[in-house]
């Protein structure tokens, strides 16, 4: 199994994620440019937090552009599975890949903390190693993740079982709680969250580690059928 | 040579917060007839004259770029110059 993860300019948990995949779950790993034109030969994407391209304009909103987003797409429409962290999030629903949009938190300053989250759909490539409503510690580092949508698309997240992971408090003005979603395929899951800096009990928790060995597990089912 | 000139805002719907601290300090400074204050973003783009779909253009690059129709809207105005 092999993972790309997409360095934009001012991506700062690339080494992080690269990280996870390598020690923590043991699976090969590559940092792929933003100028890349190909996705050929990665079985799952990786895109980081950071503030690519200084967030300028909005966040994500410039990253949406780079030459690699075309391919983005291709992988997802292929079904092939994409996880976005932070601002591989807002990259995400930039992209319309994902509904919504993230926005400066309701306090208007940057959190940075562990917050606990709940599991509501562990029916997915990313969280099967989880339990239904499991509760699970990550931690936050975030100016703009406010999530927002309008009715019509909270409504919609709901039926399809698109909500993903829910803080369990009301840490930033997101609409539900919402802390990460997935797109109605289930393939493309965005989440503000950092689970790469959960994989191992010095860093505080490991609760992030599941999301991955989860993803691992679901690639190997795909590959082999 | 055509000068546009881009407002982006935030949509009524939502919540400013950047405004709603600056209405703060401004009312800390005593202005208490101030009702709100929103914070939007402006743009200059210049075009050369040979534009023959400007709005469309505009259009276009505003919807795919310079806001985001989720939360943004968006107005401008085309100044014609030398």
């Amino acid at each position: 199994m092999k993972f790309a993860v997409i360095v934009f300019p001012g991506s700062n948990c690339d080494m992080d994620l690269y990280y996870a995949i390598k020690d923590g779950i043991k699976e090969q790993v590559e940092l792929v440019s933003y100028k890349e034109t190909s996705l050929d030969g990665y079985d799952g994407i990786l895109i980081p937090g950071g503030f690519s391209y200084g967030d300028y304009l909005r966040s994500g909103a410039i990253a949406s552009h780079a030459p690699i987003i075309e391919e983005v797409k291709r992988f997802a429409d292929l079904g092939k599975p994409i996880l976005g962290i932070c601002n591989g999030f807002q990259i995400l629903t930039e992209i319309g890949l994902l509904p919504g949009t993230l926005i400066n938190n309701r306090q208007n300053r940057f959190i940075c903390e562990d917050v606990e989250l709940i599991v509501k759909n562990e029916a997915t490539t990313f969280t099967n190693k989880y339990k239904k409503n499991e509760s699970i510690t990550l931690p936050v580092a975030h100016g703009e993740g406010r999530y927002y949508c309008d009715n019509k698309t909270l409504q919609e997240l709901k039926e399809n079982n698109q909500i993903i992971f829910e803080y369990t408090s009301d840490i930033n003005g997101s609409v539900g709680r919402i802390a990460g979603i997935t797109n109605k395929k289930k393939n493309v899951l965005g989440m503000m969250p950092h689970p790469e800096r959960a994989i191992e009990l010095i860093l505080g928790s490991k609760d992030g580690l599941k999301l991955f060995q989860s993803m691992i597990e679901n690639m190997k089912i795909e590959v082999q059928s | 040579m055509i000068l546009v000139k881009v407002y982006v805002t935030l949509k009524d719907s939502v919540v400013d917060v950047q405004g709603e601290a600056v209405k703060d300090a401004i009312h800390s400074m005593n202005y208490k007839d101030v009702l709100d204050v929103r914070i939007g973003k402006y743009f200059e783009i210049k075009f050369d004259d040979r534009s023959n779909n400007l709005k469309s253009e505009i259009d276009s690059i505003c919807d795919d770029l310079l806001a985001n129709p989720n939360i943004e809207s968006y107005r401008y105005e085309i100044v014609e110059a030398n």
